[in-house]
């Protein structure tokens, strides 16, 4: 388990002061520009090596993804825009960094861009987020008016701008090239990959998007040593990482832990355990909507981290883990789910827009068992069909749930139906 | 030039293309309703899926440039699926209604479908109804039919440069239209019909009017301006039934403007479908020999006393025959101008030089006295299109006009021409270190009395700017009338300089110095002002000259003749007859040749070969078909003064130009919403 | 004819007070000049909250000329983002998460109450103009679940009592605590701190 002097957010739940005398005392601000001395280069190499895998979801080393950006401009200006668009279904831990610890955030923009040659940085925030934005926009003025930021930023001699820009609703935008094109004042819909972000992004100059809990944690890496991070978790694995534990355990809470723990381990120890005890567990979601969920059997012995959920045929995700206890109807969960992502699918691609309302029909028939055992193998296909087929992963990420139901429930899937024909039939 | 291998064979492409465009020239087709080639990409559809090599899913082909050593496959069993698993997609939402659906049998989903589609369909939930939207007259919708390839939407931002159309909504909910009730604002708007792959934006003239498959499709040129735009005429029997677009990369590409598309049905309207003669002052119908007979008498008797002006539709073959008449008759006293646009001596001097595809190879452009938007809209997107590339500064001298580009407003009239003669201003700098400047002169300014003067020192600007060169000439008059080019390299002008010109057939008719004046479909002078002269009017439609006249040839429209034109660029090109000529009427050039035997003056031809035979004698240019001849500079001589007052654009209704567009319904209804719009925007701006 | 989502009621016209003005005019000097569209979500925002939370076509159409964007790419964003709303809504806007985290925690009672306290459904506002109750997907509250929204503020940890002693504190004019309605600082777990709790004062004293 995590020693407390191992955490990154050691103001996670805001029992002390989130601004700039209470983030002073918690070591952030600290000599920041010795980092910056560093020099480009070095912050980059040492972000790499110390395993830093993107908090976002998709777990993309952070350091590699910095390395794609242009060593030197071509005159187009280089951005960062901090996605902080958090809407993963089950996923509230940058809403915690934004409000309890935004001096770690505005740090991280700093060196980040620093490290990118970016000169100007926006964070853009879901709009729902109205108060942790206020927290961020006065954290944001103090580091101003402290000279922290802005020109000569922390007398390093570098010029450094930074901007909260708010979303107005709509979960695609977490998608990095939505995220870029909301930024860009029109509809989030995600971009055609190539051109990458880093060749041109926000107003076609090189961009990185990075979440917020990647680019908040790169100032204590630096400062605490690559091998400190990388020695934490597993290889490949490493770090410590933000987990919400929501659902049916006693305790829902937002914990930083190492990662690689095992998932019963992180739930008994933090969430003070499944509702009910650990064997009237039925299910884990365990890295945001997106990804499969497990059954018990797995959810016994699987460790935390994004090789081994996805050894599972699930993922990492946002580490943001929602348990179901044995009175879950896991199958109206899902097509809740689905339900979901029919309405945040922003309606650009053809396999997205249609497959995502139909795969949430068929989904809210098999809640009733008004279906035909057939038409689960049909609903399989269709989710085959959307997957690995549109622009972004939305499309992916709406099928994946639908899959790891038919994978592990399909029994209970069948059973509804028969229920439900003998009912009508006796009725 | 990256090589690739696309299905086990080895190609090699230029670099910059996209895979889907590699695997067309490898010979593999490649299934799309979003793509379109001259359209940005958009990537949506996800039809044109295939597999490359390395990639973990299949990649959308329009949108993945060719890289070298790419491994592309297009023939698997992952890329049938993916194509089939979208297409299902695409349908489970489309209504069966193809039996009622204008796009049937020329609609891209149906043709996939056909390949990969499923036999009987799968999904069983209710289907999603949209509310259709109004788009104005030329433009129906059945919005449930729509597949959301918004190539409709990039036309309009790109192509016509009137981003009114969007998709409002998100995920299924998305919606195409202009979330306010309004018509597009452009003049090319009936181009989103052809771009729709479904038949959710069809043809509201056309509407349930016929199957495309009962269709004869005669291809041709449309003549309602000068740029020439190649067409195809859809017939059923004797009718035409719409206009359609063909393309030609150097002309319209796969563009036409929508009164080329839609003043069709002006065809069907106020005919002259029989001679008439005008007896006690009432115009009553006659038939052809004593129609032929009074009027070859009354030429005969006024011998030299007669004057010809030849319409902005006539073809040259009629032109060709009706100017050997004339001079038969001793007369030189013709003209195919009837604005009286000045023309230079040379044939540098009235055509567009630089050619319409050269404008996209020039990087600054000015404007003098024409607003191409309404004078050749075709020609005006090209502009357009280039200065969407960047790098290309405009100018104009007129009053200002939304052309659909930024163009620096110079001035309204000479004096902004005179002050870039001496090299005053900024864009004269931007004029003179552009590398392929062009200058475009419109009637605007050339039909002015000083027009000769104004088109002498539009020359002399372009020489100095660096506009006309060995390789490079982008000097270049707008024309906007089908016949005029063609007319002027027939020499259909006055014969010499005792010869009288349109203003001074006019006059002379009027003061009773001219006996007859022959109308070969000049609508366009006053016809109050040419007194009691006889005048012969032939055409084919009811419109000014024939009010006027006192005999009446009625001839073919360009629709039901073969015949000659040369577009503004001195291209020469050939209208085809599609139905025949209405009743009793002929074509042009045979009642010409007609009449000459009737006045014993008989023509030395006989058929159509005879004429462009004598029509290349004439010019060796008529030899020549679809092709740009550069033409020789010549001196630029006669700048005479200018007098300062501002250029006016010679067209106010783009809907209404001519006697054919005159007479169509469709074009009286965008009239009557192009005034509603004005008066608005006139009331808003107080 | 109106559009399908639209308010038949449009107002004629739309301009920003000063106030508002002024706070537009920060958002837009946040992006380059050439990029003024970057702002048209803070603006459409801004509007919508001088306009008594909805947002006329004649915003739109006003937003779109500030920013100089052609007025459809306007209506593109207003009709693509949910938090923009194109239909007059009440003074208070409760908008209850039902997505799986707060469901999995009784997000239906918290609808039920809902519902039968305002006496309305999804999508309906009370005839007084007071509430309008509205289901909207993961606000990521997850740990504080369930939870629901009202203008800016989130309250979590709810059950249908305190999510009816809410709306009767807003009723009778009164401000209620935002955050979690138990004894809970934030995202921590209940049963007492498994982390930070050396260097953490006593949550009551924060």
């Amino acid at each position: 388990m995590l020693r407390d002097n191992d955490r990154i957010f050691t103001n996670l739940y805001g029992y002390q002061d989130p601004y700039l005398a209470g983030a002073k005392s918690r070591g952030d601000w600290d000599d920041t520009k010795k980092l910056i001395e560093m020099g480009r280069d070095e912050i980059i190499e040492n972000v790499k090596e110390s395993g830093l895998r993107g908090r976002g979801g998709a777990g993309f080393s952070t350091g590699l993804k910095w390395s794609f950006m242009p060593k030197e401009s071509d005159g187009r200006p280089h951005y960062l825009v901090v996605n902080a668009d958090e809407g993963e279904p089950g996923t509230c831990k940058d809403r915690e960094i934004m409000r309890h610890d935004p001096h770690k955030l505005i740090e991280g923009c700093l060196v980040a861009s620093f490290a990118m040659g970016a000169h100007v940085a926006y964070i853009y925030v879901r709009g729902e987020f109205y108060r942790e934005i206020e927290a961020l926009q006065r954290a944001l003025d103090e580091a101003y008016d402290a000279g922290l930021i802005g020109k000569n930023s922390c007398g390093s001699g570098y010029d450094f701008d930074l901007y909260i820009h708010r979303g107005s609703g709509a979960y695609i935008c977490g998608e990095e090239t939505a995220l870029i094109e909301s930024l860009e004042g029109k509809k989030g819909q995600p971009r055609l990959k190539p051109p990458f972000p880093a060749n041109s992004g926000l107003y076609g100059c090189p961009t990185t998007v990075n979440n917020v809990e990647s680019v908040a944690v790169v100032p204590t890496i630096l400062r605490r040593g690559k091998d400190w991070f990388a020695n934490l978790g597993r290889a490949n694995n490493t770090g410590t990482k933000l987990f919400n534990i929501s659902g049916h355990v006693e305790h829902p809470c937002t914990i930083e832990e190492e990662m690689s723990i095992p998932l019963k381990v992180l739930i008994e120890k933090h969430a003070g355990g499944v509702r009910g005890g650990w064997d009237n567990l039925l299910a884990v979601i365990p890295g945001g909507a997106s990804v499969p969920c497990l059954p018990k059997g797995i959810c016994d012995t699987v460790l935390m981290d994004f090789d081994s959920l996805r050894e599972q045929q699930s993922g990492l995700g946002t580490a943001a883990i929602m348990v179901m206890d044995k009175s879950t109807d896991i199958i109206a969960a899902i097509a809740r789910l689905s339900s979901f992502y029919k309405h945040e699918s922003c309606g650009q691609c053809t396999p997205c827009r249609e497959g995502t309302g139909w795969m949430s029909r068929m989904m809210s028939r098999m809640v009733t068992g008004n279906a035909t055992v057939e038409e689960i193998d049909l609903l399989e296909q269709v989710t085959r069909q959307v997957e690995g087929h549109t622009i972004c992963a939305l499309g992916d990420a709406a099928a994946w749930p639908i899959q790891g139901l038919i994978r592990h429930f399909r029994p209970e899937m069948e059973a509804r139906i028969d229920h439900a024909k003998k009912h009508s039939i006796a009725a | 030039m990256p090589k690739l291998t696309i299905d086990g064979e080895e190609i090699e492409v230029e670099s910059g293309l996209t895979v889907l465009q590699a695997c067309e020239l490898a010979g593999k087709e490649i299934p799309r309703f979003c793509y379109h080639e001259r359209l940005s990409v958009a990537g949506n559809c996800r039809m044109c899926l295939v597999e490359m090599e390395r990639a973990p899913k299949p990649i959308a082909s329009c949108a993945m440039p060719v890289g070298e050593g790419m491994v592309i496959k297009t023939d698997t069993e992952v890329v049938k699926r993916a194509r089939e698993g979208v297409m299902e997609f695409l349908l489970i939402n489309h209504p069966l209604d193809c039996p009622i659906c204008d796009q049937g049998g020329e609609c891209d989903l149906q043709d996939q479908a056909m390949g990969y589609g499923m036999d009987k369909s799968r999904f069983i939930e209710n289907k999603r109804a949209v509310e259709d939207k109004y788009l104005g007259p030329l433009v129906s919708t059945i919005m449930t039919r729509c597949i959301h390839c918004t190539r409709c939407i990039r036309f309009a931002q790109e192509v016509a440069g009137v981003p009114e159309l969007g998709a409002t909504g998100r995920g299924e909910h998305m919606e195409v239209g202009t979330y306010v009730e309004k018509a597009l604002t452009s003049e090319m708007s009936g181009n989103i019909v052809d771009l729709c792959p479904v038949g959710a934006l069809t043809s509201k003239p056309y509407a349930f009017t016929a199957r495309s498959w009962e269709l004869k499709k005669t291809e041709s040129i449309d003549v309602l301006d000068a740029v020439g735009c190649n067409i195809r005429i859809d017939t059923r029997g004797s009718e035409v039934m719409r206009i359609l677009p063909r393309n030609h990369d150097d002309v319209n590409e796969e563009w036409i403007s929508d009164k080329t598309r839609h003043a069709c049905d002006g065809l069907k309207r106020q005919r002259l479908d029989q001679p008439f003669l005008r007896k006690d002052g009432k115009l009553l119908a006659a038939d052809w020999p004593e129609v032929l007979s009074t009027v070859a008498e009354k030429i005969n008797a006024a011998d030299v006393k007669i004057g010809a002006i030849a319409g902005d539709l006539a073809d040259c073959e009629s032109m060709t025959a009706l100017m050997d008449l004339m001079v038969a008759n001793g007369s030189g006293n013709i003209d195919c101008r009837q604005d009286g646009g000045a023309v230079g001596d040379t044939r540098a001097s009235y055509i567009f030089n630089s050619t319409i595809a050269g404008i996209e190879d020039a990087d600054a452009l000015l404007l003098i006295g024409t607003n191409p938007r309404l004078e050749a809209p075709v020609l005006n997107t090209r502009i357009r299109k280039r200065y969407l590339r960047g790098g290309f500064a405009a100018g104009l001298i007129g009053p200002r006009v939304d052309l659909t580009y930024d163009a620096a407003h110079l001035g309204d009239g000479p004096s902004a021409l005179d002050d870039l003669l001496a090299s005053k201003g900024d864009f004269s700098d931007l004029l003179k270190q552009a590398n392929k400047p062009l200058i475009i002169i419109g009637s605007g300014a050339l039909a002015r009395d000083d027009g000769a003067s104004l088109l002498a020192k539009a020359r002399q600007l372009a020489e100095k700017t660096g506009a006309v060169r060995d390789d490079w000439n982008g000097f270049n008059v707008l024309q906007r009338a089908a016949s005029r080019v063609g007319g002027l390299d027939l020499g259909f002008v006055p014969k010499n300089k005792s010869s009288l010109d349109t203003a001074g057939i006019v006059m002379a008719a009027g003061a009773g110095k001219l006996d007859v004046v022959y109308l070969l479909g000049a609508d366009e002078i006053d016809m109050q002002a040419l007194g009691d002269a006889f005048v012969i009017y032939q055409g084919h439609h009811g419109d000014a000259g024939a009010h006027r006249a006192d005999a009446i040839l009625p001839g073919a429209a360009y629709t039901e003749k073969n015949a000659t034109y040369v577009n503004t660029e001195g291209r020469v090109q050939r209208a085809a007859l599609a139905t025949f000529p209405v009743g009793e009427a002929k074509e042009d050039w045979a009642i010409i040749r007609a009449l000459s035997e009737s006045m014993g003056k008989k023509l030395p031809y006989d058929s159509l070969v005879d004429v462009r035979r004598r029509m290349a004698d004439i010019n060796p240019v008529f030899s020549t078909l679809d092709e740009t001849v550069s033409a020789t500079w010549g001196d630029t001589t006669g700048v005479g003064t200018t007098r300062d007052a501002p250029f006016k654009y010679p067209i106010g209704n783009f809907y209404m130009t001519d006697a054919i567009s005159r007479a169509s319904e469709v074009m009286a209804a965008c009239t009557a919403l192009a005034r509603v719009v004005d008066n608005k925007a006139t009331g808003n701006n107080g | 004819m109106s559009m399908v989502g639209q308010e038949d009621y449009q107002p004629d016209s739309f301009e920003f007070a000063p106030a508002a003005m002024e706070m537009a005019q920060v958002e837009i000097a946040k992006y380059p000049d050439i990029r003024k569209a970057s702002a048209v979500m803070p603006l459409l925002d801004l509007a919508q909250r001088q306009n008594d939370g909805w947002l006329p076509r004649a915003a739109m159409d006003y937003v779109a000329g500030l920013l100089e964007m052609p007025p459809i790419k306007v209506y593109e964003v207003a009709t693509f983002y949910t938090m923009y709303n194109l239909k007059p809504v009440g003074r208070h806007h409760v908008q209850v998460c039902t997505n799986l985290p707060c469901w999995l925690r009784g997000s239906d009672y918290i609808v039920d109450a809902c519902k039968q306290k305002l006496g309305i459904d999804f999508g309906e506002t009370t005839t007084d103009g007071e509430f309008t109750l509205t289901e909207v997907e993961c606000l990521g509250a997850c740990v504080n679940a369930p939870m629901f929204q009202i203008n800016d503020d989130y309250y979590e940890d709810l059950d249908a009592t305190s999510a009816i002693s809410i709306l009767t504190q807003l009723e009778l004019g009164e401000i209620p605590k935002p955050g979690s309605q138990i004894d809970r600082k934030s995202c921590e777990p209940i049963g007492g701190l498994t982390a930070l709790s050396e260097n953490n004062v006593k949550k009551t004293d924060a």
